[in-house]
């Protein structure tokens, strides 16, 4: 055995990315030593029933472990962060001090939710969170207890979830975010005021163009109410905090990589691009905290938080990590997402950012059923369907082949179609422009 | 909980089923295959138990190949556990 088989690779993050590309490994014929390492004590477990079940109460926070679909044989690092990577000795610290050697390495550390600043009242207590399983355990324990009022700040996919679970539990919910509607950086507002009008028929409090500055806490130190910009309160005594997150990336801080708050910058091969804009032969990266340049729309950087993407990425990157590096196949991979809210299923496909159009091509806004494509200067880039899934996968095959906008017309099923303005809400400034939040 | 290596096989331990929800079409077979273990809501909405007691297995493994676009997968008995 030589001893680059006997260092073998490490696989940092132990969640679904780390987990498919650990499985990858092995299913393409890997069989040196292998070595996942997670911060959380915990077995890697699904994430999107966090933000639904789990806070419905109907399953329990530990009862997301994922499967493991082929036998690893790894030697498991979990509860050890990993705090620092030197490229050049190819070895990887962790908190505990422990140093790990390293032949090749897959970076899957994933993101972290956005916290409310402490100087504003993000230290009070009854402010939550919801990114991994404990978060999603306490605050379902503080659901259970019966707030008199939850103050949802965000209405992404994750703040509408939420509000929607805690409405199911008979909740009384304030939902404040600063575009006209919700969903509506994800699906513009003209989709998003579907959405707008579930809130209203389920009876959340929903403040659209508002902005929280600040929480205020009782002498005891909890949460009682929020302060908005235009001067307005809001009496909330339990608060979750719905702002999207950031790659984990403050571990790659002194790694001589192009890596922020956005991303871990890749290659098209899924190979990390080092701060001289040359890509490394032996570190990859896969999953949430990978942004990567999608040839699809002309070879921007993008960073997704998709379920499909964590799957694809780690299996696209663990294959690449053992083949030469003349034979590095590019990863095209079509961005896909799905939430449930309100009752509605919602699958999209496709980035639907910067988007000119948006049509409904199959059934209606009215009925909450329906297909909607968005087009970007004559050309599909996007769609996405409200419990009509079947027709969703016909239009990604289109999106995949470029098709003109719309795709497909004159169907025998489809009525008449105008085309609207989707109605995004300006780019968010530098780092933040490039990631996509979705679920 | 680290460097741990043990099988499952204690009778306790659940299963671990993942559904693809991407691939997901709803054509409800894994409905008909396992009550109880899958379960359409809405129209097309799907919610599982992502932890089934062992005594399902058939149920589930009569599931995952019902399933007409392969989204389901269901950890086989002889899988590590980290």
């Amino acid at each position: 055995m030589s001893a680059a088989a006997d260092v073998g690779i490490v696989v940092v993050g132990a969640s679904l990315a780390g987990l498919r590309g650990a499985e990858a490994l092995r299913r393409n014929g890997y069989a040196g030593r292998l070595t996942l390492i997670g911060d959380e004590p915990h077995r890697p477990y699904d994430r999107p029933p966090l933000s639904k079940h789990v806070l419905s109460g109907e399953l329990a926070p530990d009862s997301t472990e994922l499967p493991l679909l082929v036998t690893l044989d790894a030697d498991w690092r979990l509860g050890h962060a990993a705090v620092g990577l030197d490229r050049v000795a190819r070895n990887i610290r962790l908190a505990d001090g422990a140093v790990l050697a390293y032949e090749k390495l897959l970076i899957a550390t994933g993101a972290q939710a956005r916290p409310w600043p402490a100087a504003s009242g993000g230290a009070l207590a009854n402010i939550f969170t919801l990114r991994g399983r404990d978060d999603a355990a306490r605050l379902r324990a503080a659901l259970a207890r019966g707030p008199r009022r939850v103050l949802i700040v965000g209405a992404g996919l994750i703040g509408c979830e939420a509000a929607s679970c805690c409405r199911a539990l008979g909740l009384p919910v304030t939902l404040v975010d600063p575009n006209p509607t919700p969903l509506a950086r994800s699906l513009g507002t003209w989709i998003g005021g579907v959405i707008a009008e579930c809130l209203k028929d389920s009876g959340v409090a929903f403040h659209p163009g508002a902005q929280v500055l600040r929480f205020e806490g009782d002498a005891s130190g909890r949460v009682v109410r929020a302060d908005l910009a235009d001067g307005r309160t809001i009496e909330a005594d339990l608060v979750i905090v719905a702002l999207g997150a950031t790659r984990a990336t403050d571990w790659l801080r002194d790694a001589g990589l192009m890596a922020d708050a956005g991303g871990v910058t890749c290659d098209g091969a899924c190979r990390a691009v080092a701060s001289d804009g040359t890509a490394t032969g032996d570190i990859y990266a896969a999953g949430d905290v990978a942004r990567w340049p999608i040839a699809l729309y002309g070879g921007r950087l993008f960073s997704v938080e998709h379920w499909g993407n964590a799957v694809a990425q780690g299996a696209h990157a663990a294959r690449n990590m053992l083949a030469p590096a003349d034979d590095q196949h590019s990863y095209d991979h079509l961005p896909a997402f799905w939430s449930s809210q309100f009752g509605i299923n919602i699958k999209a496909v496709g980035l639907s950012e910067g988007a000119d159009s948006v049509a409904i091509v199959q059934g209606s806004r009215a009925s909450r059923r329906f297909l909607a494509v968005y087009g970007r200067a004559g050309r599909s880039i996007a769609a996405v369907s409200f419990d009509q899934a079947r027709w969703l996968p016909a239009y990604a095959e289109a999106i995949m082949a470029g098709s003109p906008y719309p795709p497909i017309r004159e169907a025998s099923d489809q009525g008449l179609f105008v085309t609207t303005a989707p109605g995004f809400p300006p780019p968010r400034p530098a780092h933040r422009s490039d990631e996509a939040r979705h679920g | 909980m680290t460097h741990s290596t043990e099988t499952v096989s204690s009778r306790t331990t659940p299963l671990r089923v993942v559904v693809d929800l991407n691939r997901c079409q709803g054509y409800a077979q894994c409905c008909y295959a396992a009550p109880g273990a899958f379960e359409v809501r809405g129209h097309e909405i799907l919610f599982y138990d992502p932890a089934p007691p062992r005594a399902r297995r058939g149920e589930i493994e009569r599931a995952v190949q019902a399933c007409p676009v392969c989204a389901i997968s269901l950890q086989a008995d002889s899988g590590e556990t980290p």
